[in-house]
């Protein structure tokens, strides 16, 4: 069966600076550098990376938010790469999309039933009346309650507007929501609330999401897939339980060793990665492979090919559906530790 | 610290009987913050109590709107008055009362004995002056340091943090450093006139894991070198568990309760820290799960309720819950260096076993006849 998403190859290159004012600038940035993925219908597949890994801008060119400069994005098989914006327009409530701040996300001048039924009159879906017994029932899967409709998105708090955000998200039947770090502006109690409303809705509704999260232990509560991206490439993905189980890239390993632990025991004994040096800049990418300047274990690979030669992802050897870009997974000594 | 308590006691927090040897750097009792505005007066900080003793770390928890900012701002003299009102039984650093100060008195003191790093480090730099300056302005202010002199303290500063090229960094605007080296640049800058308290407010909320990793190791050497006293402030358990000597709860304004992080962590004893603990997901146990979730949202500053603020979104909650406010009643444990306290009357009586004035129930049994619902701290 086709996967209900298929990004393959997919680039993202931004224009920089005013050429000739800063001789050393370069003419691009690239923010997504070949990023390939499937999501299956009603999977959840994490994104996660750091600051200027590239897992937001990828978030906007599968909503049609950001042109991407090339590759491909298949919907259920068909292709949303180069369509027009009247083409991407059957498509887009398919596919939705959540963002972190609630606060920006929302008009302040709408009430939750404008915002709720304005989406369903853009897309001609249904008439008035039932726009707006649907609206209700939206507010209910989410949590709020028909009392909520007449207010206004200041009257809410953090994870109330949050849920207004997924309400709207839901009013048009998508298939899959693409959420940028939905909850890291939440509170811990609130968050683990909008949490388990994900896990919920995905049930209910047979949802697939793509889920943006800096938040490590927040993407294994509730994706079964998840992809680890740096500068703008997918440096190891892998089924949820093979990943923290036993991750097979250096970047992922340190990413999990640098995760804080809420046991005062476990953060006394545990040995933690620290990486040296900063994520580097899209705009100056290193060589080889974008990790190797901050790589722990690169000494073992011989005649400094890290340096060098971008690695491939390659299956690794724990599970079949997993795979990993480093030159160490190719000798699978990585994983004998 | 002492052992003499080797049962369970419930007495009103005092003062005098933490058994410490040495003299706090820091020591607060009864902090109080209100925000006097014109829709009316607004209480943030209801009496906060705690000491810092030098190379320790205190931890500050809680969410948006617990005052655990607010805190550290009053005690700083940064919030403007008015509308902020500040009054304390005490607010001492190095024995001299901050709020006795005056603002000329306050910004020496500022920088040299106390100092402070935000979440953001752009709020603390100036973006028109190269990092070399700013950290020289403050030698220049404070030890009366020559110009070349601060320069070549500030450079030596930029190399103690860990700055790979402080040469060049002396020299640049914080708008040419990642978000991880101006955060560096700003703590060598609150460090150099090596301040006996440290106040980090989300030090690391802003910067990516493995950068977050990388400052809390600095905080760490920071402080085994010059025995520095940190005030943590910050919403995260896993940050708390792996820095904090001690840790204070908060919400809605109070501390909710106070203990070693140990001991915190192994027993939490209030409902919210509880909820706090088993809401937070974790790396390992059963991602399938749903995870427990505290309902309902903190309370609205500004709207304050009856009773104990947590109150509606407790699940422990009983009829005088909603009518008085639980004091935060000192419980001595069996090996809890009488430092622990909840401010809680449901977990406070079953401490006791049943009576305010009980003794002799080890916690551990105590806490296993107290349903607190779906709670269960974190494993």
């Amino acid at each position: 069966m086709t996967p209900l998403l298929s990004v393959r190859d997919l680039v993202k290159r931004f224009p920089v600076g005013r050429r000739g004012w800063f001789a050393r600038d370069p003419r691009h940035v690239t923010a997504v550098d070949g990023v390939s993925f499937d999501v299956e219908r009603g999977g959840a597949l994490g994104l996660v990376g750091e600051s200027g890994s590239g897992k937001s801008t990828t978030a906007r060119m599968l909503v049609g938010l950001i042109e991407a400069t090339s590759g491909s994005i298949r919907l259920d098989g068909d292709e949303l790469v180069g369509l027009s914006r009247s083409g991407w327009l059957p498509h887009r409530r398919r596919v939705q999309m959540i963002f972190q701040d609630p606060y920006a996300s929302l008009d302040p001048r709408q009430t939750v039933m404008s915002i709720l039924t304005e989406p369903m009159t853009i897309h001609a879906l249904g008439k008035p009346r039932e726009r707006l017994v649907r609206a209700l029932g939206l507010l209910e899967a989410v949590g709020l309650s028909a009392r909520h409709a007449r207010r206004y998105p200041h009257e809410f708090s953090g994870g109330q507007r949050q849920r207004v955000g997924i309400a709207r998200a839901l009013a048009l039947e998508p298939e899959l929501l693409v959420c940028d770090e939905p909850v890291s502006a939440l509170d811990v109690s609130i968050q683990a609330q909008i949490v388990n409303l994900f896990k919920d809705l995905q049930e209910r509704f047979g949802l697939a999401y793509v889920f943006i999260a800096h938040d490590l232990a927040v993407v294994r509560s509730l994706c079964d897939r998840v992809a680890v991206l740096y500068l703008g490439r997918v440096v190891e993905e892998a089924p949820r339980d093979v990943l923290f189980a036993a991750p097979a890239h250096p970047y992922t390993r340190a990413l999990l060793s640098a995760v804080p632990v809420a046991d005062p025991a476990v953060e006394r004994r545990r040995e933690r990665i620290v990486l040296a040096g900063d994520p580097p800049s899209p705009a100056s990418p290193p060589s080889g492979c974008s990790f190797h300047p901050r790589c722990p274990v690169r000494a073992s690979v011989p005649d400094d090919r890290c340096a060098r030669e971008r690695p491939h992802p390659l299956p690794v050897a724990a599970a079949n559906d997993a795979r990993a870009a480093c030159h160490l997974v190719e000798t699978s000594t990585v994983r004998a530790t | 610290m002492s052992t003499q308590h080797t049962s369970t006691q419930h007495t009103k927090t005092d003062r005098g009987t933490g058994g410490s040897t040495s003299s706090p750097v820091l020591d607060v009792v009864d902090l109080r913050v209100r925000f006097e505005t014109d829709r009316g007066v607004v209480r943030a900080v209801e009496g906060v109590t705690f000491e810092l003793h030098a190379g320790e770390t205190v931890g500050l928890v809680g969410e948006s709107g617990s005052g655990k900012s607010v805190t550290n701002l009053a005690l700083l003299g940064l919030l403007p008055r008015p509308p902020a009102v500040v009054e304390a039984a005490r607010a001492a650093l190095l024995g001299r009362d901050l709020l006795r100060l005056s603002p000329r008195e306050l910004r020496a003191v500022r920088g040299r004995e106390i100092a402070l790093i935000f979440q953001d480090p752009m709020t603390a730099l100036n973006p028109f002056l190269t990092i070399g300056r700013q950290l020289g302005e403050v030698l220049e202010t404070h030890e009366n340091a020559t110009r070349d002199a601060a320069r070549s303290r500030a450079r030596s500063a930029l190399a103690d943090v860990g700055i790979p090229d402080p040469d060049r960094i002396v020299d640049a605007y914080p708008h040419e450093m990642s978000g991880g080296m101006r955060q560096r640049a700003m703590i060598a800058m609150a460090l150099l006139c090596k301040p006996k308290v440290l106040i980090a407010d989300e030090p690391t909320t802003a910067l990516d894991v493995t950068v977050q990793a990388q400052i809390l190791e600095l905080l760490r050497d920071v402080q085994r070198r010059h025995g520095t006293g940190i005030v943590l402030v910050t919403h995260s358990l896993g940050v708390v568990a792996g820095t904090c000597d001690r840790v204070l709860v908060m919400y809605a304004g109070r501390v909710v309760e106070t203990a070693s992080t140990a001991r915190l962590f192994e027993s939490p004893l209030h409902p919210y820290t509880r909820g706090l603990m088993a809401s937070v997901p974790s790396l390992t146990g059963d991602p399938r799960a749903r995870l427990a979730s505290i309902p309902g949202t903190p309370p609205d500053p500004a709207a304050p309720l009856p009773g104990c603020a947590f109150a509606p979104r407790c699940s422990v909650a009983i009829e005088r819950c909603g009518r008085d406010v639980p004091a935060l009643d000192r419980i001595v444990l069996r090996g809890d260096e009488g430092q622990r306290a909840a401010a809680c009357f449901v977990a406070g009586a079953e401490l006791a076993g049943g009576s305010a004035n009980g003794t002799t129930t080890g916690a551990k049994n105590a806490r296993q006849d107290v349903d607190f619902g779906a709670t269960g701290a974190a494993p």
